[in-house]
């Protein structure tokens, strides 16, 4: 099964399936939205198949295609993951039908026909799978700034009042950030150039370039930049939560669960691997960046009045959680944090489903127009409460796992930035649970009495009930997730110079004296 | 500590956790469709768990080797990591096993007639179920990180039934405070475990405790103090009392068994679980003592002052807890005390808040003891299982909390020194106030002239609620002697904290310790007729009181001081971060992204209309950049 080219035919079907959705005539958009339904599932199914090839036992970078691209620079079109990119590509595989059926019902501003937002979405999909199975920088980097345009549309044409305001603050933010990272990239090629002589953009050649610590700081840099503006580190935030509110509901769900995880996906993937020297020098100032974004990110979504934009500010908080795991270097806190990229990715997109479905009942997206929801639609009530508990990360859901392994694990060599980590999970209940009561709890008011308010309908519980499942799964069963990530892990932290077998406890030596 | 694998009926103690929480899964998940026998179906897998729990706890005391352990799979593995989801099961944890199932089991009883008329019925059901899970997770886990989940689970339940009537807004502030609070403990859990982890790679109860000795001084003592921070938030124990007198919003079956018999003793079994690391640790034990001092104390002073029957309740559960972390904090001598007073407390103060239930029952839901009055002839069963149990509490010679409650102050006494004295004398005087506070509670409520409002008209409930009542009355009477004298707790827990060593010498002679206490306890009691009994009691609580009764009735400024110094000012940081936020980092963004667009103009009409055109330009202009730059590179 391994001779199949999976990760193109990933790259391949939803892109041609945006374009056979977008080449439909004019008023087919129920025809639009059954398509984008059957490709994604499609993508889904391969995702899982791909899993299934792959050897957790095996080769760092497996089910691989590599053609040549652009020969003269050696650029390759070369695809392949690890375990960190897999569980990536498995969560697109499963968000994206997941937001097919959650926008079923939406419509476009202004009467606007969905049906390009559904060809978008598709393509978006076939971009987010490039951008995490390339591993030829250069198509890192395409797939990195082309990812953009999807995204750009699917804010700027469907989204909120302030879309386009929004989706160019994106645009340029982002488009800035990898202008800044492609410098670098250019870089890494001319120092491939002048030592194995000939210039690659292979990552596993330019894995073993020996660096000279200067240049690795510059280069780092470039690339550092581009993830924190993409998984928005403060101070490079402030595009998120403009972007996160405008954008609609489904598209939100893959900004904030995916696209922005190719920031933290870089760090992890590039950061580390390629600048094992800077990383170190740099690492208690990003450790800074990624403590203060968790409280910052914590105490701002507390004091939200809009519900999306309260969202986007606990994932600013969690995005520290995962800088600081992965900035830790200890194979624990590397684990936790690529599995809070796949946790966040399911809790927040389920949160992000909820509110928005509270939205489109009560057609505001000010939390002071809510309240009592629980008694009006106690179904609805009792998932946005699941959706809270992932989000502050209780035991028993998925997010718990990957919070307290990034703690832990980064405890051992960051003692100081973790103890204020920790405050952080108070600070976590108290902006989910001051939501939950101020829309949940209490009398029914507001738009809650004002409109119909009807409790949760077939379709949106198809739509939750598949990410509910894993909440609650990788809440007890986190282990084979753990299984494809932990030898990526390892050899990252091998490659930064930590030891990969994990923290070495400062034991029994020491204390028995 | 040797741990065997488990065989026979003990392999299946996973059960213990399943039922309930098949239970709750059934309950919450079936919808209306279980509206009618969900409840049924929530007694019967809360019994079953206890029936298993005794059948367990026969066969474990059959073994040689009381010490079981039950591998499940594995949670978590990762790096030096590696947590299996597994039980210890043995004398400590079958204990608090038997406990929870025994009084959960009672109370859902209970239930079907406190809540038959509640439409969420089933909701309260399944919660129930899912604490009595998540509860037994905590006690039968096989390490700190078990120990953990399970923490956080009863957490959620009580913060699920805290706000049960959650269109109140008094239960939704209650819940959420309930909640936050005690995560401000997990965080000393949380830290304590990393801590475990750093120095011996393990959390594992096996591997953590049994290398208790081998860690530096200063380690052990700040892994003491943050479980203790862990303890704290979840006994209610001083300075995060706070909010247990609050989560009486919670309906009064859930005040019995979560905030009274079971969750908040949690903190008790942690510290007695964890009894190596704290005995290696004496300066962290001193803490436990002095905190559990100073919450006697706290707790004796404002039930004292309060006038709802359940807060009352909820104060002398503070302080009860306070005993039994004085008594773990003194370390092996205080151990099987501390747990035996933790059981005999559960027995009685399970059966006063559902006499409390019941008597609210009658009221009309009414809790304010003013308006009570004369309910022992109305309510005679309530008031005799209701009499027994208040007995049993204030240490009505040779009732329940006489042995275990004696034990603990002689223990204290044993400790010598100016700190035995001080600490003895502080369980005394304790000891003096439970009497006066209970006296007062049930003087109100069940003697003198009715004070009922109109349209009240109390009468006794229904058998489904007393016979719980009745049964956790018999136990309240004779526990304590069964627990201490009949069939020794301590020899019992002995594989867990050794055997029990007589004192060299006490202090004080163990007689003249129970005869003081006794008169101390009858000082109370003849205070409080003397103050309440003999006089007429106003229908509205005075206002012109003094300034220790106000402190009281404020809960000792536990609130005030919380909101002065974190509530207040972290809001105003809330608004002032959003303003920098807003005006600060998002202003400087838009300001260089205007300066860089030329002016605000252009920025402005991007926003109207040629953003397209914009946006695609400036991708092209990206290409060409790249173009450009390794053609020059290369070339």
């Amino acid at each position: 099964m391994s001779d199949v080219p999976w990760l193109l035919t990933m790259i391949v079907v939803p892109a041609v399936g945006g374009a056979a959705v977008a080449a439909l005539p004019k008023g087919r958009d129920a025809l639009a939205k059954q398509a984008a339904l059957a490709v994604s599932l499609l993508v889904l199914v391969l995702a899982v198949l791909a899993t299934v090839a792959f050897d957790t036992g095996g080769e760092r970078f497996q089910l691989t295609t590599a053609v040549d691209w652009i020969p003269a620079f050696g650029v390759q079109f070369a695809l392949g993951v690890d375990g960190i990119a897999l569980v990536m590509l498995l969560l697109i595989g499963v968000l994206v039908p997941v937001v097919v059926v959650a926008s079923w019902r939406d419509t476009g501003p202004g009467g606007r026909s969905m049906k390009a937002y559904f060809a978008w979405l598709l393509v978006l999909e076939s971009m987010m799978v490039g951008v995490f199975a390339a591993t030829d920088v250069f198509l890192f980097y395409v797939f990195f700034e082309a990812m953009l345009v999807p995204m750009y549309f699917i804010i700027g044409s469907f989204g909120g009042p302030r879309r386009q305001y929004a989706a160019v603050k994106f645009f340029l933010y982002s488009l800035l950030g990898g202008l800044v990272m492609l410098a670098s990239v250019i870089g890494l090629y001319v120092v491939s150039n002048s030592q194995i002589g000939e210039g690659t953009f292979a990552f596993d050649a330019l894995r073993q370039l020996d660096i000279d610590p200067g240049v690795q700081k510059l280069l780092f840099l470039g690339f550092f930049v581009a993830f924190a503006i993409k998984a928005p580190l403060v101070p490079f935030h402030t595009w998120l939560p403009d972007s996160g509110a405008e954008a609609p509901v489904g598209g939100a769900v893959l900004l904030v669960g995916v696209l922005d995880k190719v920031g933290t996906f870089g760090f992890i993937r590039y950061c580390l691997p390629l600048f094992p020297d800077a990383s170190r020098t740099f690492a208690p100032w990003i450790l800074g960046l990624a403590v203060a974004g968790i409280l910052y990110g914590a105490l701002l979504a507390m004091g939200q009045s809009d519900m999306k934009r309260l969202v986007t500010y606990t994932s600013i908080a969690h995005f520290g959680f995962i800088a600081l795991g992965i900035f830790a270097f200890t194979a624990e806190g590397g684990s936790g944090a690529v599995l809070y990229m796949v946790n966040h990715g399911i809790s927040t997109g389920i949160l992000f489903l909820v509110v928005g479905m509270v939205i489109t009942r009560g057609g505001s997206r000010s939390i002071a127009d809510y309240g009592g929801i629980g008694k009006k639609a106690p179904v609805l009530a009792g998932v946005f409460l699941v959706a809270g508990l992932s989000s502050l990360a209780l035991p028993g859901t998925n997010s718990f796992v990957s919070e307290f392994l990034v703690l832990l694990g980064s405890f051992p060599t960051r003692p100081v930035f973790t103890i204020v980590a920790t405050v952080g999970i108070v600070l976590a209940a108290l902006y989910v649970l001051l939501l939950i009561q101020r829309a949940v709890h209490g009398p029914a008011r507001g738009k809650v009495t004002d409109t119909a308010f009807p409790d949760l309908r077939r379709r949106e519980m198809v739509v939750v009930a598949p990410l509910l499942a894993l909440v609650i799964g990788l809440g007890v069963y986190p282990q084979p997730l753990l299984d494809l990530i932990n030898p990526a892990v390892a050899a990252t932290m091998g490659d930064i110079g930590s030891d990969p077998a994990g923290t070495q406890p400062a034991t029994a030596e020491q204390g028995a004296n | 500590m040797d741990t065997v694998p488990a065989t026979g009926l003990l392999a299946a103690t996973w059960l213990l956790i399943a039922l309930p929480l098949a239970g709750a899964a059934v309950l919450l998940l079936g919808g209306r469709r279980t509206d009618r026998w969900g409840h049924l179906l929530a007694i019967g897998t809360v019994t079953a768990a206890f029936v298993l729990a005794v059948l367990s706890t026969v066969e474990l005391a059959g073994l040689d080797e009381r010490s079981v352990s039950v591998d499940l799979f594995t949670f978590v593995s990762t790096g030096q990591l590696d947590v299996s989801a597994g039980l210890l099961v043995d004398p400590l944890s079958m204990t608090f096993a038997l406990l929870i199932t025994g009084v959960g089991a009672l109370i859902h009883v209970y239930s079907v007639g406190y809540m038959a008329h509640d439409p969420g019925r089933r909701r309260f059901f399944a919660y129930l179920n899912l604490f009595v899970a998540a509860m037994l997770l905590l006690v039968l886990g096989n390490s700190f990180v078990a120990l953990y989940v399970g923490w956080e689970g009863v957490g959620l339940a009580s913060y699920l039934l805290i706000a049960f009537w959650y269109t109140r807004p008094a239960a939704a502030t209650a819940a959420k405070k309930a909640f936050v609070m005690n995560r401000v403990g997990d965080v000393g859990l949380a830290l304590a475990i990393f801590l475990m982890f750093t120095q011996l790679g393990t959390t594992s109860y096996e591997g953590v405790l049994g290398s208790a000795g081998l860690l530096a001084g200063g380690t052990v003592t700040a892994i003491g103090l943050l479980l203790l921070l862990g303890a704290c938030g979840k006994s209610g124990q001083f300075p995060l009392q706070a909010w247990l007198p609050d989560a009486m919003e919670g309906p009064t079956p859930v005040s019995a068994l979560i905030h009274a018999a079971t969750m908040v003793t949690a903190g008790v079994y942690l510290i007695a679980r964890s009894a190596p690391l704290f005995d290696a640790a004496p300066a962290a034990q001193t803490v436990v003592v002095v905190i559990g001092a100073v919450t006697i104390m706290i707790g004796a002073v404002a039930g004292c002052a309060y006038d709802d029957i359940k807060k009352v309740l909820a104060w002398s559960t503070v302080s009860q807890i306070g005993y039994m972390f004085l008594a773990v904090g003194l370390g092996p001598v205080g151990y099987a005390a501390g747990i035996a007073h933790l059981l005999t407390h559960g027995f009685f103060k399970a059966g006063l808040f559902l006499g409390a239930g019941s008597v609210m029952h009658g009221m009309g839901d009414r809790t304010d003891m003013r308006r009570f009055g004369g309910l022992a002839t109305t309510m005679k069963t309530t008031f005799v299982t209701f009499g027994l149990g208040y007995l049993a509490l204030i240490g009505f010679p040779f009732l329940s909390g006489y042995w275990t409650k004696d034990a603990i102050i002689e223990a204290a006494f044993d400790r010598g020194g100016a700190s035995g004295w001080v600490l003895g004398g502080v369980a005394v005087l304790g000891a003096g106030l439970t009497a006066f506070y209970m006296t007062r509670l049930v003087l109100l409520t069940f003697f003198g002239e009715p004070r009922w409002e109109d349209g009240v008209h109390p009468h006794e409930s229904p058998a489904v609620m007393t016979l719980p009542m009745v049964v956790l009355a018999v136990g309240s009477v004779a526990a304590g002697f069964l627990l201490v004298e009949a069939f020794p707790l301590a020899d019992w827990l002995a594989p867990v904290f050794g055997e029990p060593e007589e004192a060299a010498a006490h202090a004080i002679p163990p007689l003249a310790v129970s005869v003081l206490v006794t008169v101390v306890v009858a000082l109370g009691v003849l205070a409080a007729w003397l103050l309440v009994g003999r006089r007429e009691v106003p229908t509205t609580a005075p206002v012109r009181v003094s300034a220790p009764v106000r402190a009281a009735r404020a809960g000792l400024y536990a609130d005030a001081v919380n909101e002065a110094v974190f509530m207040r000012p972290g809001m105003r940081l809330v608004r002032a971060l959003r303003i920098v936020d807003d005006k600060g980092v998002d202003g400087v963004v838009n300001g260089i992204g205007a300066g860089l667009g030329g002016s605000s103009a252009r920025l402005g009409r991007a926003q109207t209309g040629f953003v397209r055109s914009y946006a695609l330009g400036m991708l092209g202009g990206a290409v060409l950049v790249a173009g450009a730059l390794l053609a020059v590179t290369a070339g």
